[in-house]
């Protein structure tokens, strides 16, 4: 069987890769629009952060024996917590001035943790081994599906979806919101912000490192991992609007998807489709898909 | 408006500023018989000349771009590119650089200028990163390897530069041009009309401004400027890589600007000679934790000084004055 002149298995191989990057642009995207939202801060160490969440897991694999599973919810914490001491140590001071200045300081700590890793570990990759309990792959009649990235794709989405329940549907979620909208409005109604705006940045550190727990068994685990993402997660969040959540969460899908059928069709333009459609958007609706402001 | 510019009496300050830079281009001029090796001090001035250019953007019309190694890296591509397969005279390729990186400038910019602020920054980023891809594919930038031995040729045909000496009087004179350019373009009539955007951009709209049209000429220039400084850079080094036109330099060139001083005129310069002799003195040394550094700089920057050295000294003869002057 083929689609459009394409083996079919080659077809759905890369829609499924597709989908399983769509799955990190759309949890690496949600956590820059949350931070964005609350702090005002465009966190170019999100692809550090991302890059730290993968190293985290081989390490505690490699030096402690401790396995996926609890590397999945380990890393994600040892993350969010230093997280939380980024934002107590430096960006708590540049929420009065322009956010030129929180980019330009993430981006110097990104430089800093990369750095680190480059010096202790190369630009070579170091390998992952999927967990034994999703190796292999399932034959589904039309497609052979790798069970690891099915695994992917399916914590994302719950992940994607479980925040976006959090942040619009709960009580802690309207806070947040709130204090996206005016913060010292949301001080004098009694709520800690600086503490909502610590563990925000805590839990965006901490996606940023469940997702690249999620990458480590599928891609080399490297230093410069992050930095490459990130820009392409940047124009995700461009073509979206950092209004909706879930405006994020199906830009990122649908990006991962469309990178992965340019794959099939034209393999030299897939690492620019994604750059190409911001310009398009742009032209056509500068404040991005789901974008509110003018 | 003009005149009253011009006829004001310099004020001591402004003497001692121009004293100045005359020790320092005095200096320069002496400094290959110093025993400073030139190919260092040239590189170092290729690099002033990138971060001023990047200066009249963020300094005078106050907008980040984070993709200026496009325009770097692409101008050193083009202009290797046509000293090197096409034969051109150097000045002839320099020329084929600055003019493609102002027509990048322009499609960058045209894009770029739809959104503001932080959005300003992630779309020229993400068009950088494009470009990048670009010289990664395209048939002519030899790939990975980017192009190596570009002759230095002969200036129109007649002067030879392959001396280091006589290419060192060139750079030099390149480089007084520029920054006496961008001083010029920013002390116009103008720069005026950028800075005001930069101060209150809704103001200028309202008095008439055609915002939009400035901002992108702002751009153009700024590009077509650090396409200079690239093209330079690859007859200087004899090499375009990949190097020149990943987003590191676009973040190198921020850090340089930052560090000497955002909005002042010789701040960029100070900033690329210090983080330049970083690079060169530590990267045998220490490896990878060159980028550590810079990432410390940068950190410590934006925490502790903003304004850049340049800038915090001004402010501190400023202080200085104000202190000085008889209350009233």
């Amino acid at each position: 069987m083929e689609i459009f002149g394409i083996p079919h298995q080659a077809f759905l191989g890369q829609l499924l890769l597709g989908l399983v990057n769509g799955a990190f642009y759309a949890m690496l995207s949600l956590g820059l629009a949350v931070i964005f939202g609350l702090l005002g801060i465009v966190n170019f160490a999100h692809g550090a952060l991302y890059m730290l969440g993968a190293f985290a897991a081989w390490i505690m694999l490699d030096k402690f024996g401790i396995s996926y599973w609890y590397a999945l919810v380990l890393a994600p914490l040892t993350v969010g917590a230093l997280g939380v001491v980024i934002e107590r140590l430096f960006l708590k001071h540049l929420y009065k001035i322009d956010p030129i200045y929180g980019l330009l300081l993430t981006l110097g700590l990104a430089l800093i943790a990369e750095g680190i890793f480059r010096e202790l570990y190369g630009v070579s990759g170091q390998n992952y081994n999927v967990p034994d309990l999703l190796s292999g792959a399932t034959n589904l009649g039309f497609m052979v599906l790798p069970n690891y990235r099915a695994w992917v794709v399916l914590v994302s989405l719950v992940v994607c979806l479980g925040t976006w329940y959090l942040i619009e549907r709960t009580r802690l979620g309207a806070y947040l919101r709130a204090g996206t909208e005016n913060a010292p409005l949301v001080q004098a109604f009694g709520i800690n912000v600086p503490l909502m705006v610590m563990l925000t940045y805590g839990a965006g550190a901490a996606l940023a490192a469940l997702a690249g727990v999620l990458a480590a068994p599928i891609i080399q685990v490297n230093p410069l991992m992050g930095s490459n993402l990130i820009i392409v997660v940047f124009a995700v969040v461009v073509i979206g609007g950092m209004g909706s959540i879930l405006g994020s969460i199906l830009t990122g899908l649908g990006l991962g998807v469309i990178e992965g059928l340019t794959r099939v069709f034209y393999p030299e333009a897939s690492s620019i489709v994604v750059f190409v459609i911001m310009v398009i958007v742009l032209m056509i609706r500068p404040a991005g898909l789901f974008g509110k402001e003018a | 408006m003009k005149s009253s510019f011009n006829n004001r009496p310099m004020t001591p300050a402004a003497k001692l500023l121009q004293a100045t830079y005359l020790v320092l281009l005095v200096f320069v001029l002496v400094a290959p018989m110093l025993g400073l090796y030139p190919v260092f001090v040239m590189k170092l001035l290729c690099f002033a000349i990138f971060a001023c250019a990047f200066n009249l953007l963020l300094g005078f019309t106050g907008l980040l771009s984070f993709g200026h190694a496009a325009f770097f890296g692409s101008a050193a591509y083009i202009t290797g590119y046509f000293i090197k397969s096409q034969n051109f005279t150097p000045e002839l390729g320099i020329l084929a650089g600055v003019l493609g990186a102002g027509l990048i400038g322009l499609v960058v910019g045209y894009v770029a200028i739809r959104r503001q602020g932080i959005y300003f920054a992630m779309i020229t980023l993400a068009m950088a990163q494009m470009v990048y891809f670009v010289c990664l594919q395209a048939p002519f930038t030899g790939g990975e390897d980017g192009l190596q031995g570009v002759p230095r040729g002969a200036l129109f045909g007649i002067l030879p530069l392959q001396s280091d000496t006589a290419l060192y009087y060139l750079v030099v004179a390149v480089f007084v041009a520029a920054f006496l350019a961008i001083s010029r373009i920013v002390h116009s009539p103008f720069g005026q009309v950028l800075k005001m955007i930069r101060e209150n951009e809704p103001r200028a709209i309202s008095l008439g401004y055609q915002v939009d049209r400035y901002k992108l000429l702002a751009f153009v220039l700024s590009a077509a400027l650090a396409g200079l400084a690239g093209s330079l850079k690859t007859l200087v080094m004899g090499f375009a890589t990949l190097s020149d036109v990943h987003w590191t330099m676009s973040g190198e060139v921020i850090l340089m600007t930052l560090l000497g001083g955002v909005g002042t005129f010789f701040g960029p310069v100070m900033g690329a000679g210090i983080v330049i002799t970083l690079q060169n003195t530590l990267a045998d040394k220490v490896g990878s934790w060159v980028n550590v550094i810079i990432g410390v700089i940068f950190v410590l920057c934006v925490l502790a000084f903003r304004k850049g050295l340049i800038g915090e000294l001004q402010a501190w003869l400023e202080r200085r004055r104000a202190a000085a002057a008889p209350k009233v």
